[in-house]
């Protein structure tokens, strides 16, 4: 089991209510002839924490991308904070301002500075002037304590203050929804440590999460559910405790076995 | 032998190591030439001969090089001097001749009285430019609008400019250094001025013209303002038609009619007066600010999810780029009055620039596409999770990545087609490297002399192509992000 979270959790913010964040409904996706999500059913209510795992390939990365339609899906229904995703450039540029994303590769512009990355959107998509757009990125960058680094270039970054950086970025717009496609993946042990610490104060003040990830550790710490996948489908769903200690499918078992055996 | 080897031996470090400076490299002309020239056989060999070749070009040329003769009326008088100087036999380069033709060279056969014109909308270029190549450069924009301004002056009043074009010149120019040091973005709003003065300062005539052409943005801004709280494409193609029904249908009516009551003209200039260098760097620099938004546009609709849009993309691009320009120059020059309906005077020069353009467009449209294909998908991605539309993720996000990766390749398009327009002789225009140096020949005087004026000729190409060259690094080292 992972070592890196280590402080106690506060769970007073934690709160999950009865408003539906996301609402996935029969869903179907493939590429070209390939079958990648099969019948999709999936609620988020607003405030929840949800860590998907499952075995590479098995469609857990291309399930949140649907979520803000960077994947289109060919069948089903998708509700975002009451809108649905369809081909409507507008309902999906609607979405996509609600909903963060934290990419594996960071995906900084490397020719903006750290404070210009966080400030671009807010400018130019929500019209927020630069002055306070500016403020808002500094409020943000100090809560991933990276402020002192808000002149400098992404690539002068390493790896793991990237990474706060561009959750910084995403929070900047003020997202209802975080979505995390396996933000912890491409970082050295120690800097995953840092960029966890940032996702758990995240959780810890009520933010709605999906997280795809390997860290089993984070999942046990904050998650209120979590949802295993392969092949395309939901194989299992649960609560962190039950999921660990008495997975129900086989193939969760053999999954589990795998990746906190030894 | 000690059988306890280091690793195996337990070892805790208790201080670190402070980081140290790097060993200086040693230095001295000999062993650089040891390591460089003579490291081996075979090198030293390779060196040899290369220092022999050199020799060889170098001996052949040196005496021509050597007994150059600068005043002379004509080639005869040439041969004289350097028989007389050097003795008979001997041989000499007689760069007398562009001495004596350089007006020509510089401005073609543009009236004489009139050469102050071209040379201050050449200075004034360069106020246009500034803002736009040296925008983060404050100390190179100085220097550069500082030499501007002495030398446009200068030449002004020594090429006998009315004084009140020189009062203008004076105040563009220092006003342009003063405001640079301060609000640089304010010049951009010259720069966009610039090419409607400068068309006006070269061919001359009624002001009313260039004023009105710029009245067609203005109709089709107010236009964009007025259609666009009812809809956003009705907006943008109501922006796009009108200003261009406004120049076919009213422009060229209203100037006419604004000159007579109003009459503002300075004296015309016919295109057919235009030669030399004046006429390469007229097209060349056109060319160039046209055929860059061009490309972009061309290479973005090369990637467009659009079928129609993306076919007539590569049609365009493949057909251009799949003919020679000189058939396209000639297209210009004998078909394009076919299709027109008759009695539209459609000049030779503007023809040739949008020819040009199209060209060096179809060119750059594949290099920014190369640049486009070399961004990492993530970029795409982040730009649209964060929820930005097509055209601010392309003018935020895509494009200032994509022209960086792009210089090296725009600049050689811009370098290879400001040489093309030496090929505008083929269509009657006098260029400086083939037409000129005819032109130059069939004077009794200079009958027979070959060699020169195509040598100062290329000079002056490589000169400027090689400022280009100079600036792209330029650019590139400035745009770097990685390691600061």
């Amino acid at each position: 089991m992972s070592e890196t979270i280590t402080r106690p959790i506060d769970r007073s913010h934690m709160l999950v209510s009865d408003e539906i964040a996301i609402d996935i409904r029969n869903m179907n996706k493939w590429y070209g002839t390939f079958h990648v999500l099969r019948d999709i059913d999936l609620t988020v209510h607003r405030g929840e924490r949800i860590v998907i795992a499952g075995p590479s390939g098995s469609g857990k990365s291309t399930l949140i991308r649907c979520i803000n339609r960077l994947e289109e899906h060919q069948a089903g229904h998708i509700v975002v904070d009451g809108i649905e995703l369809t081909n409507d450039i507008k309902n999906i540029d609607k979405v996509r301002s609600e909903v963060g994303m934290v990419f594996q590769h960071f995906n900084l512009f490397p020719h903006l500075t750290v404070l210009e990355n966080c400030t671009l959107a807010p400018i130019w998509v929500r019209k927020v002037p630069r002055r306070q757009a500016e403020e808002t990125a500094m409020r943000f960058l100090e809560k991933v304590k990276i402020p002192e680094q808000a002149h400098k270039y992404p690539g002068q970054l390493s790896g793991g203050q990237q990474q706060r950086v561009a959750i910084a970025r995403s929070l900047c717009m003020q997202p209802k929804i975080m979505l995390f496609d396996e933000p912890t993946s491409a970082l050295d042990p120690e800097m995953i440590k840092e960029v966890l610490d940032t996702m758990i104060e995240l959780a810890e003040e009520g933010m709605t999460m999906l997280c795809v990830t390997h860290e089993m550790g984070f999942a046990q710490a904050v998650a209120n559910r979590v949802i295993f996948m392969d092949q395309g489908q939901i194989v299992e769903q649960n609560e962190p405790r039950e999921f660990f200690n008495n997975p129900k499918s086989e193939r969760t078992k053999l999954f589990l076995s795998q990746i906190l055996g030894h | 032998m000690s059988d306890t080897h280091a690793q195996t031996v337990p070892f805790v470090r208790d201080t670190m190591l402070p980081p140290a400076e790097p060993p200086i490299k040693e230095a001295g002309a000999m062993r650089w030439l040891r390591e460089n020239l003579f490291s081996g056989p075979v090198n030293t060999i390779l060196t040899i001969l290369g220092i022999l070749i050199v020799w060889f070009l170098v001996s052949h040329f040196w005496d021509w090089f050597a007994h150059s003769v600068w005043n002379a009326a004509s080639l005869s008088e040439c041969r004289q001097i350097i028989a007389e100087t050097w003795g008979e036999g001997a041989r000499g380069a007689c760069w007398a001749v562009i001495r004596e033709r350089w007006n020509q060279y510089v401005y073609g056969f543009y009236p004489p009285a009139l050469y102050w014109r071209p040379t201050m909308a050449f200075g004034l270029l360069f106020v246009a430019l500034a803002p736009v190549l040296f925008s983060e450069a404050p100390g190179i924009r100085r220097i550069v609008l500082g030499l501007t301004t002495v030398l446009t002056l200068w030449l002004m009043v020594a090429l006998g400019a009315p004084a009140a074009w020189l009062v203008f010149a004076a105040i563009v120019l220092v006003g342009a250094l003063a405001i640079s040091e301060r609000h640089v973005s304010w010049l951009l709003v010259f720069s966009v001025l610039y090419p409607l003065m400068g068309v006006w300062f070269l061919w001359g005539g009624s002001a009313w013209g260039p004023i009105m052409v710029l009245v067609g943005p203005v109709l089709g801004w107010i236009a964009w303002r007025v259609m666009h709280p009812l809809s956003g494409m009705v907006a943008v193609i109501a922006a796009l038609v009108i200003p261009v029904l406004w120049w076919v249908g009213y422009a060229g009516e209203a100037a006419r009619d604004a000159e007579s009551i109003v009459s503002f003209a300075i004296p015309a200039v016919a295109s057919d007066r235009f030669g030399g260098f004046l006429l390469s760097i007229t097209i060349g620099i056109s060319g160039i600010a046209l055929s860059l938004p061009l490309g972009i546009v061309l290479a973005l609709a090369r990637r467009s999810d659009m079928f129609l849009v993306k076919s007539l993309a590569v049609i365009f691009i493949e057909f251009i780029r799949g003919v020679p320009l000189i058939a396209l120059l000639f297209v210009a020059s004998l078909l394009l009055n076919y299709f027109l309906p008759p009695g539209t005077n459609f000049d030779i020069i503007l023809r040739v620039i949008i020819m040009v353009t199209l060209f060096a467009a179809a060119y750059m449209a594949e290099v920014i596409r190369g640049g486009l294909a070399a961004l990492p998908k993530g970029q795409y991605e982040a730009a649209d999770a964060l929820g930005l539309d097509y055209w601010k993720a392309q003018r935020l996000i895509v494009l200032p990545q994509a022209l960086k990766i792009s210089i090296p390749g725009i600049v050689s398009t811009f370098i290879g087609m400001f040489k093309d327009t030496t090929l505008v002789t083929f269509v009657g225009l006098y260029d400086p490297l083939k037409s000129m140096s005819d032109a130059v020949r069939a004077s009794t005087s200079w009958k027979g002399i070959y060699w020169e004026p195509y040598i100062f000729v290329g000079f002056i190409f490589f000169l400027i192509c090689f400022a280009m060259s100079r600036y792209s690094m330029y650019l590139e080292r400035r745009l770097a992000r990685d390691h600061r």
